[in-house]
């Protein structure tokens, strides 16, 4: 590899051949500032349109000021970051982004995560030069996402998400100049789109323009209804994640306070959504147990590989573009919607509570739970199993508003009996997980024998598209891993071929996982957060005694009293689920 | 009411965009078996390649006149691209339009020299008139507006073109004699439509 020397504030650097100036001088330990620019190490995504220029620089020889982020390094180049020419354009040039910006900071969803904001603050910006005409644009509200694209900035991030890395394809640059908008085709609704709700746009978008439902209000109003009980669920992601809103650093696990601090907000009980995850297990490893043994008996009509069904996102995805192969998903529904489901049976039964009565508050590191969550398959009577859905953030901000000391907060433990939950419940959260907790049953229930080693590392890791080989005592099953919906097509499109080689294939529409949820703490654009807190998921599974989903002595319970066999009658009225064609909904094509 | 173009990106600040409900987005107009076949030999012909989705709007926009929401689609789907990327290219270039043209299609140069010389105030009485804005075109498809970047007759400038034919110097107040022209054939039939 060809090697160029250059020299950035009077630091010699030394880089590969078409690295750009800013990475150069990221290497020599020298932040350039940037708006439109986003990276992801190590996970294959970068957004770099060159378009918003904060990240200008001066190049000796140039006329010109060069942005650093696609300007590649050459030989001998000499670079200034922070000449007084450069400040000056750099103010100017956020100058100009504001002047088309609403000044709401006082009361945007994004204050205080808001990278123009906080580009502003840096730079020092007191005042905007620049009169003119404000572009404005109707809001946008679907289940999941708000678009407020006055607060958009053009730097496309969202569209490079949506296109490329989930090739879902509902939003694109639309119009030019002034009144260019990132927009669905015709400028319809989101919910008028193939959008999935994973929120991967939500969790990039550098500003206000793309941001969640907030149903924090709601939550507020049910827990001052003294005739409602309020039970909340937590996903396994929230508790590697939720410290960071708290100065905490990334990856650290903060199960205990996250569980006392809900508490003292009055939720009436704390349970766990990995609860239901071992729930999902047992649903969903004997579905794959069922099927395979039909296809060891040579049943033509087998339905293999089973795909898992717990990631919402996914489902969407699926609905909308593969509805072709809507009866090889698991008819398992998601840990959240197991979750309301029992709690709406089962556990109101145990506790005397009428239906109407109880409350089901879900914290999830996701968007695509909060449209879930409102699907009229989800409700009895109009009721939902499932009331609220909200993100890690958002319980953040409300734990924040209660003003709760959470980092002082003593440990607590959750509620019993849905908030009993195995290792194999928690590793939900990483990509990889639900198909490793799978198979810790899976194995012992086929073979009868216990596992030696838990771990099975072969599934573990961040490539977009793994596959390994596992020996079940003679029978080698095919295992497939996609996260990220562009490797998921991947793998689906060989399913539809007729190619695909695998037993069972886990489908995560969030790259990482949902650790990377689209509700989770911003990372803004720093994947060694992502790591952490996918550590921590491997971390908190290794803490727990009991390890394997049907050991859990609280399932085998549930079972035992209520459900009666896994994938039983019972089980099939409230665990399972049916998918349907949504492919429709989006096209509008009419033939006379 | 369909999205509108803009007719000029150094023209921004004569386009004002409107609020739309998302029920008046819905697209209506049905296509024929017909059309259909039309667009899909269109989109072979440049062997269903999604880089040749310029060529294929302007090739289908010459045949079908104009490019509705669902020629677009089916457009996204032979070329295996989202319709949202269709659209964003569609209302990047003032040349596509989302609207058939009118019987009597009129264009405003909005070239340096026209707008200079009042092009704007040309437009402004255009609009006013016909009761229709830049990109849209009568309800009874026989007038329509759009804009020009330079016509090359900047000597007549401000020029106005109804079809092929060229106005040059055109005063506010020609713009109204100018449309009579065209509005005396079939006078009668235009005044019930207008109702
Ligand atoms: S939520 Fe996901 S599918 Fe929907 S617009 Fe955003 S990135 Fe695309
Ligand atoms: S909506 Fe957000 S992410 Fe998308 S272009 Fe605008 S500012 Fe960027
Ligand atoms: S991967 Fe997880 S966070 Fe992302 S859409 Fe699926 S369930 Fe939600
Ligand atoms: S960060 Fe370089 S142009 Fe936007």
């Amino acid at each position: 590899m060809e090697m160029i020397e250059l020299n950035i504030d009077n630091k010699v650097v030394s880089v590969e051949k078409g690295t750009t100036i800013l990475k150069a001088a990221h290497k020599v330990g020298i932040d350039i500032p940037t708006l439109c620019h986003m990276e992801l190490h190590n996970m294959n995504i970068e957004n770099k349109p060159g378009s918003c220029r904060v990240c200008v620089v001066e190049v000796d020889g140039r006329r010109n000021l060069a942005p650093a982020c696609v300007t590649e390094v050459a030989a001998g180049m000499v670079v200034n970051t922070h000449t007084a020419r450069v400040l000056n354009a750099r103010k100017t040039i956020v100058e100009l982004l504001i002047s088309d910006h609403p000044y709401d900071c006082l009361v945007c969803a994004k204050s205080g995560n808001c990278e123009l904001q906080s580009i502003a603050h840096k730079f020092g910006i007191r005042r905007i030069h620049f009169k003119g005409e404000k572009s404005t644009y109707r809001r946008d509200t679907s289940p999941s996402i708000i678009r407020d694209v006055d607060k958009c900035i053009m730097c496309r991030r969202c569209e490079m998400m949506c296109n490329e890395v989930q090739t879902v394809g509902a939003l694109s640059a639309v119009n030019r100049g002034f009144i260019s908008v990132v927009a669905p085709a015709f400028e319809m609704d989101l919910e008028h789109s193939p959008c999935t709700y994973c929120g991967q746009c939500v969790s990039v978008c550098p500003t206000g323009a793309l941001t969640e439902v907030d149903s924090t209000n709601k939550v507020l109003l049910a827990l001052m209804d003294k005739s409602k009980t309020v039970v909340v669920q937590t996903a396994p992601s929230v508790r590697a994640a939720l410290g960071e809103e708290f100065g905490l650093p990334a990856g650290t696990l903060v199960t205990g306070k996250m569980v006392a601090a809900l508490r003292s907000m009055g939720f009436k009980y704390v349970f766990d959504t990995d609860f239901a995850a071992d729930l999902t297990i047992m649903e969903e490893g004997t579905e794959l147990l069922g099927r395979l043994k039909a296809q060891l008996a040579g049943e033509s009509n087998a339905k293999l590989p089973i795909l898992t069904s717990c990631c919402p996102g996914w489902v969407n995805f699926m609905e909308h573009n593969f509805p072709d192969l809507l009866h090889i998903p698991s008819t398992a529904k998601s840990p959240q919607q197991m979750f309301g489901a029992i709690a709406k049976s089962y556990f109101a039964d145990q506790i005397g509570v009428k239906r109407q009565d109880m409350v089901v508050v879900s914290v999830m590191p996701c968007l695509a739970k909060k449209y879930e969550c409102q699907r009229d398959e989800f409700k009895v009577d109009g009721n939902p199993d499932v009331d609220f859905s909200m993100t890690t953030r958002e319980l953040a901000d409300f734990i924040k508003q209660s003003n709760i000391d959470f980092l002082n907060l003593p440990d607590e433990d959750f509620d019993n009996p849905l908030g009993e939950s195995t290792g194999a419940g928690v590793i939900f959260g990483n990509t990889g997980g639900v198909i490793e907790a799978a198979c810790r049953t899976a194995y012992e229930l086929y073979t009868g024998k216990k596992l030696d080693v838990i771990e099975f590392e072969s599934l573990r890791g961040i490539e977009g598209i793994r596959s390994a080989k596992l020996d079940f005592d003679g029978l080698t099953l095919n295992i497939g891993i996609a996260h990220g919906l562009s490797n998921a097509r991947k793998l689906l499109d060989e399913v539809r071929a007729g190619k695909s080689k695998y037993h069972a294939i886990e489908i995560m529409a969030c790259t990482g996982g949902c650790i990377a949820g689209g509700g989770q703490p911003y990372h803004h654009g720093n994947s060694e957060i992502l790591r952490r807190r996918r550590d921590a998921i491997y971390t908190e599974d290794e803490g727990k005694t009991i390890r394997k989903s049907h050991e859990n002595p609280y399932i085998l319970k549930l079972y035992k009293d209520f459900l009666g066999q896994p994938c039983g009658h019972k089980s099939h009225e409230l665990l399972h689920t049916v998918y349907y064609d949504k492919s429709k909904d989006e096209v509008t094509i009419h033939h006379d | 009411m369909v999205p509108k173009l803009i007719c000029d990106d150094d023209m921004v600040d004569i386009y004002t965009p409107t609020t739309s409900d998302k029920d008046s987005l819905k697209v209506t107009i049905k296509l024929s078996v017909e059309k259909i076949n039309t667009i899909n030999r269109i989109c072979a012909s440049f062997g269903n390649n999604p880089e040749e989705l310029i060529n294929v709007l302007h090739e289908t926009q010459n045949t079908l006149g104009y490019l509705p929401a669902e020629v677009q689609e089916i457009i996204a789907h032979n070329l295996k691209i989202s319709a949202a990327q269709v659209y964003g290219v569609v209302t990047f270039y003032s040349y596509f339009t989302m609207v058939p043209r009118g019987d009597y299609p009129i264009s405003v140069c909005m070239g340096t020299a026209c707008y200079v010389r009042g092009a704007e105030k040309i437009l402004e009485e255009l609009k006013k008139e016909l009761k229709i804005g830049i990109g849209e075109t009568t309800p009874d498809q026989r007038f329509s507006i759009s804009c020009l970047r330079c016509v090359g007759a900047c000597g007549l400038a401000p020029v106005l073109m109804v079809g092929e034919k060229v106005y040059g110097r055109v005063a506010p107040d020609d713009v109204r004699k100018i449309l009579e022209e065209y509005k005396n054939d079939n006078d009668e039939e235009y005044k019930c439509q207008q109702l």
